[in-house]
């Protein structure tokens, strides 16, 4: 009688770690940082790419209902596909699309902005990658849709997809 | 007189040269020690230390700037939690959703403990 229940309990024990992992099996194992909404956007100084001026991203986000600010590099193949629709926003809508040209060389960048058009503001720079850590990207592309108290309304974390962008619209209006 | 002096100087340069490359050298180790319990985001698996990726280097910059910005060591963890979640430190932090993960091998090792005891000494 005992070992009946020995070996039942042991029997249901396989079948819960079998369970626990045949359930894990199907989760992605790959870690995105969870998107919190209004977090506080980082201020930061940095060059703009085309002026070679120190500006301040308060100056550019506080006179904007919606700030969209895109992590970019004309190196990052993603960065390619998601180009045009930016382009596009640029056209429907008149929001304020500022540029961080992350880990980049300027003469490439300049050089993907004739290719591609440039939808951007402004540009400004981040050639060591510490003013992305700091608002907590953590890659190219990524995007954020900040408002004008500084305030990070979305997220998007690679490449701008047409729901993105439509919903970025609707956000903005 | 001026031989003196001069020596002087020559010890004094000598002393601060090394003062300022054993400081450098405290910094790196320091820096080698944070980036080894970092979790590299992009490259899963790796540590930031290991990593080569272009988001582990930035941190290995961010963390030498926080550094020498007079940071201490918790102070940074704190400030990548808070930036990435607290994912990004090897070390778990105690809470309700990894209570099981933390108290099982506590229970596994005190019921271990009794069934050797009973089999030992009541047997």
């Amino acid at each position: 009688m005992k070992k009946n229940i020995f070996y039942s309990i042991l029997f249901l024990f396989f079948i819960f770690i079998f369970i626990v992992f045949y359930l894990g099996l199907d989760k992605p194992n790959f870690y995105t940082p969870s998107e919190s909404k209004n977090k506080n956007f980082t201020t930061f100084t940095s060059k703009e790419l085309f002026l070679n001026d120190e500006f301040n991203s308060n100056d550019i986000i506080e006179n904007n209902n919606f700030t969209l600010l895109n992590v970019w590099a004309s190196w990052c193949a993603p960065c390619r596909l998601e180009h045009s629709l930016l382009m596009d926003l640029k056209e429907k809508t008149n929001i304020n699309i500022v540029g961080l040209n992350y880990k980049d060389k300027k003469n490439n960048a300049i050089k993907f902005l004739n290719e591609f058009g440039n939808p951007f503001v402004k540009i400004l720079t981040d050639p060591d990658g510490t003013i992305s850590i700091a608002l907590g990207a953590y890659g190219v592309p990524e995007t954020f849709l900040v408002n004008s108290k500084s305030k990070i309304v979305r997220k998007y974390i690679g490449p701008l997809k047409t729901d993105d962008i439509l919903e970025i619209i609707k956000i903005a209006k | 007189m001026i031989k003196l002096t001069k020596l002087f100087l020559l010890i004094l340069i000598l002393v601060l040269s090394f003062q300022k490359s054993l400081q450098a050298n405290n910094n790196s180790l320091l820096i080698n020690k944070i980036s080894k319990n970092l979790r590299c985001l992009i490259c899963q698996g790796q540590s930031v230390y290991d990593s080569q990726s272009d988001f582990a280097l930035s941190i290995k910059i961010l963390i030498k700037n926080k550094i020498e910005e007079g940071k201490s060591e918790k102070q940074i963890y704190d400030y990548l939690k808070n930036q990435y979640g607290e994912w990004i430190v090897y070390d778990p932090e105690f809470n309700k959703k990894n209570l099981v993960l933390w108290i099982f091998p506590l229970i596994l090792f005190t019921f271990g403990g009794l069934l050797i005891f009973r089999k030992v000494f009541i047997n």
